[in-house]
Formats: structure tokens, sequence, C-alpha cells
């Protein structure tokens, strides 16, 4: 009679009806959207998809994509090693409300993120004034899609550190620290090694959210076709437009990019398992 | 959890991250949140709830909160299912569905929403058949719906998840000896231990289709009063230089949004002090 309770054992008849129910789901949920965008995106021939993904104005939201991406990747990498470092292993006041307003921004409507740094950087923000004066754009230009990329994507290095390392454990940091390791080389040598594949998943969520942000980046782009496109308002762009083939092979590769990002993601867990636990 | 040391050995490099890591959420996070609430305070109350009480924002409220509603509850009985799917059974194929629950997390929310509309529409694989029966989806408030159960389908799943995994088996196995049937099991023993867990994920999932943006869109319509979201006001007013409306209108989903962390923050406490029980 131990089948039922046993975790993971075979399904019995009520089992296999609940898993059908599942696989039908998720089919209609999760893997149709995918057959869509492929169905669509080839719909006129690979010869239209090849076209419509190396136009000027694609390349260069693809190009503005990779480079907010790429520019928020080192900032999610300091902040979220110094944070986690220090809030999970040190104790002083305002620890809490530390890591709660690291998770602002996950938690935080991506419109709302861009309506608040519009009220920082913004023509009548704060800064706008002294900005205005000294000719500096950020709003409508691609400091400022790169400030909100940053914005929306580095806590989740962060939020995958805290919980890791407080886990782990802080023994053998502090018995370097007894036989007088510095603290860079504690970090380097000992904290490195065993959260190697945790920094790995987080850079990895983080990046995900880092090239497909829409409605943050949407804010503060002001939508200048050929220069402050990335590739997710592309999509958009050219569905208004009525050019369904061109917003769908956008689409596509947004898509084949975030298939890389679940596989990288199903195979860092993998690792991760195996080298935490015992 | 280990127990908590007497006094806990200071490792080197408090100041300095201190430092960083302050001066970084100072200008990234408060700086921008702080300019928002000064804005808003500038209006004057009497102001401010003119604008956040006006006929079609109160209207984008009703139906950000409903369609947000109905995709929690959705999400809740879905997520339920999924992670008892993935925890309980060995089947082929369980590898798969578990990499693919992340999906919607992965995927653009532009790209969801241009895909969903798609499916949806009324000559759509989905929409079509929907149709037939005399539901309208796409460009109507169950078309929101859609958008934001997509969009938050990952949180139940993986907050559920762990908690079925790490559940005692013995109490299962002592109401099996005793005749106990299955589903009277669940009720009395599985259910009440995963229940913070499906809360937490719930609410997180509620937030997420509050805020959500980038697939609702797509597929919503967007006709003030009927299927406006309180976000799209906010971009809207943005878009007409109209500072002052986006701003009262943002500082309400940014309030709301701070209300539903604390209540998550409560909701985990809970769920620490059930699994340490």
């Amino acid at each position: 009679m131990s089948t039922v309770v046993n975790r993971s054992a075979r399904p019995g008849f009520a089992g296999g009806l609940l898993i059908a129910a599942a696989v039908v789901l998720a089919g209609l949920l999760l893997v149709l959207p995918l057959v869509i965008i492929v169905r669509e995106a080839l719909a006129s021939g690979a010869d239209v998809l090849w076209d419509n993904l190396t136009t000027r104005d694609s390349r260069q939201a693809l190009g503005l994509s990779v480079l907010a991406a790429a520019a928020a990747l080192p900032v999610s990498l300091v902040v979220g090693l110094s944070g986690a470092w220090l809030v999970a292993y040190h104790r002083f006041p305002g620890r809490g409300l530390l890591l709660a307003v690291s998770k602002i921004p996950i938690s935080l409507s991506p419109i709302v993120a861009g309506v608040c740094y519009m009220m920082v950087y913004g023509r009548r923000g704060w800064f706008g004034p002294w900005l205005v004066e000294h000719n500096l754009e950020i709003m409508f230009a691609v400091p400022g899609i790169i400030l909100v990329t940053i914005f929306v994507s580095f806590p989740y290095l962060l939020n995958q550190l805290v919980p890791l390392m407080q886990e782990l454990g802080s023994d053998e940091e502090t018995m370097g620290d007894q036989l007088g390791a510095g603290g860079w080389t504690i970090f380097r040598r000992i904290t490195l090694p065993k959260i190697k594949w945790g920094v790995l998943y987080g850079l990895l969520l983080g990046n995900a959210r880092a090239l497909g942000e829409f409605g943050a980046v949407s804010v503060v782009s002001g939508h200048i076709r050929g220069k402050t496109n990335t590739l997710p308002l592309h999509v958009e762009l050219l569905y208004n437009d009525y050019n369904s083939a061109g917003a769908f092979a956008a689409a596509l590769l947004l898509a084949v990019l975030a298939l890389i990002t679940l596989a990288a993601k199903a195979i860092v867990a993998r690792r991760f398992r195996q080298t935490t636990s015992p | 959890m280990s127990p908590p040391r007497p006094r806990a050995y200071r490792l080197p490099g408090l100041g300095l991250n201190a430092t960083l890591v302050v001066v970084f959420l100072g200008l990234f996070v408060l700086l921008p949140i702080s300019a928002l609430a000064a804005k808003s305070v500038a209006l004057g109350p009497a102001h401010f709830w003119e604008i956040i009480t006006d006929a079609r924002a109160l209207a984008t409220y009703r139906v950000t909160l409903l369609a947000a509603f109905g995709a929690t509850v959705f999400n809740a009985l879905a997520g339920l299912l999924l992670a008892w799917v993935l925890v309980r059974y060995r089947w082929t194929g369980r590898g798969l569905l578990d990499a693919i629950i992340d999906l919607p997390f992965a995927l653009p929310t532009a790209v969801s929403g241009l895909a969903l509309t798609t499916l949806f529409a009324t000559k759509g694989w989905l929409g079509a058949p929907l149709a037939e029966l005399g539901i309208k989806v796409a460009f109507a408030p169950a078309g929101i719906l859609v958008a934001m159960a997509f969009t938050s389908l990952p949180f139940v799943v993986r907050a559920v998840q762990p908690v079925l995994q790490t559940l005692e088996p013995e109490l299962e196995e002592a109401a099996l000896t005793l005749g106990t049937r299955p589903f009277t099991i669940f009720r009395r023993v599985i259910f009440p231990a995963i229940l913070p867990a499906l809360a937490t994920g719930a609410t997180l999932a509620f937030a997420r289709s509050i805020g959500e943006f980038g697939a609702v869109v797509f597929i919503a319509g967007n006709i003030p009063y009927r299927t406006e979201i309180t976000a799209l006001l906010a971009y809207i007013r943005l878009e007409e230089y109209d500072y002052a409306g986006s701003a009262a209108v943002a500082t309400v989903m940014l309030v709301a949004a701070f209300a539903i962390m604390l209540l998550v923050n409560r909701l985990e406490n809970w769920g620490r002090r059930l699994a340490a029980a």
C-alpha cells in the first residue's frame, strides 16, 4: 500500500488522470504559444523570415537589446555578490529593510518603474532642467534604456544567492579569516567555488529579464525607429504596422533565446543539486 | 535551520559592501521611487484624490483587479495540479514539463502577448472553438485574464513544489494504514501543510498580474472603461505629457505593490513557522 505515499511512485489510475490533465494544460497554455510563433514566423518561408530578421531596424533593435543586457549583467554580478556577502554573512541593523528594498523591482509593475525614472531624469523630472542645460539625454535615449534594464534585472542574482549562501553557511570563510587570509582571497578561493552554479543560475534569470523587458523600456524609450527600439519593442511596432510576418520573426528570435535560457537553466540546476546535496 | 550562535563571528568586508549596496540601492531604487512619491505629494491631497478616483481610473482598477483575481484562482488550481504531478509521480516527460513551467518567465512578455493574441483571436486555434461557444477572449476582458494567467503561471508551482517534496510521509502512511481515503488524506494532512506556500505563490501571482503590461496590451484591445488596465492608464497619461496624472495613478500601483509585499512577508513567516513546528 505504500505506493501512494512513496514520493515519485509510478502513477496509479487516478495519478494517470491527473498527469493527463496536467499535460493537456501545459500543452494548451505553454507549448501551443511556441508552436504558433514558429508557424507564423515561417508562414511565408525561410527566405522571408531571414529578410525580416536582417532589416536595418531589426539589426538595430537586436543590437540595442544585447547592449542593454550586456551593460546590466556586470552590475547584477557586482551588486549580487556584494549584497549576498553582506546580507548572508553579516548581522547589522537595517538588514531586513535592505533585503526588502532590493526586492522592490521584482514586485513593482514595469510601467511604474518606468514612470519613476521619468520623474527623475525626464524633462520635467528632478534632474530634468539640469540635464537639458548640459545637453545630456537620458530619457528617450540609450542611457535611459540601460538604467531601467539594470533596475528590472539586478535583483534576480541577489535573490538567488542570499538563501543559497545562508544555507551553505560561512564556517569555511570564518576558518579562512582566522588563518589570516584576506577578505578578497576568502571570497575568491572559498566562497566563489561553492556558489558558482548559483551565480550562473541567477545571471541567467536576470539576463532573460533584461533581454525581454518591455514595459519599463517602453516608457523611457520614446520609440524612435532605428535608434531607441529594443527587440521586444520592435515586436510591438511591427505588429501595430500590421506587419505580422515581421513581428513573428522578431518574436521567434526572442523565443529561441528564451528556450536557450530554459535549457541552460535546467543544466545548471542539475549541476547545482549535485554540488549542494551532501 | 541552524541554531542561533551566541555571538556571530564577523567576516571582513562589512563596510565596503554595505557602502556599495546602500549607494546602489539609493540611486537605482529609492531615488526614482522618492521622485514619484514627491510628485504625488506635490499635487496636494484634493487634486491627487480627484485624479485617482476619476471614473476612467476607477474603471481600470475594476478591470485589473477582476482579471487578476480570476487569473490567480486559475493559477492556484493549475499550479497545484502541476506541482502535484511533478513531485508525486515518476513518469516520462516529467523532466520536460519541469523545465517548460518557467517558460512564461523566460519568454519576453511582448512575445507572450503576440502569441496569445493570435491563438485566442476569433479565427485563432483556440479562439475559433471558443467563439463557437459564444466566448470572446481576445480584445475582451477574458483576454486580460488569459494574459495574466500565462505570465504568472510559474509562481504557484514553484512555491508549492519544494514544500510538497519535503513533506514527511509518516502521517500519510499512518492515515493510509487506518484505511483513510486518499482524498481525505489530501484534505486533512497534505493541504494544511502546503497552504502557506500555496497562499504565498498565489499572492505573488496576483501581484505580478496587477502589474503586468506587455502581454496584456497586445490582447486586451485597450478600450477605455472596458478593457483598459491601470498600468496602461499610467502609460497613456505620460504619453499625453500629463506627468501629474501619470504619477498619481502610478503611486496607487506602488502602494498596492508595497501592501502585497508586506502580505507575502507575513505568509512566508507563517510557512516557516509551520515547517519548523
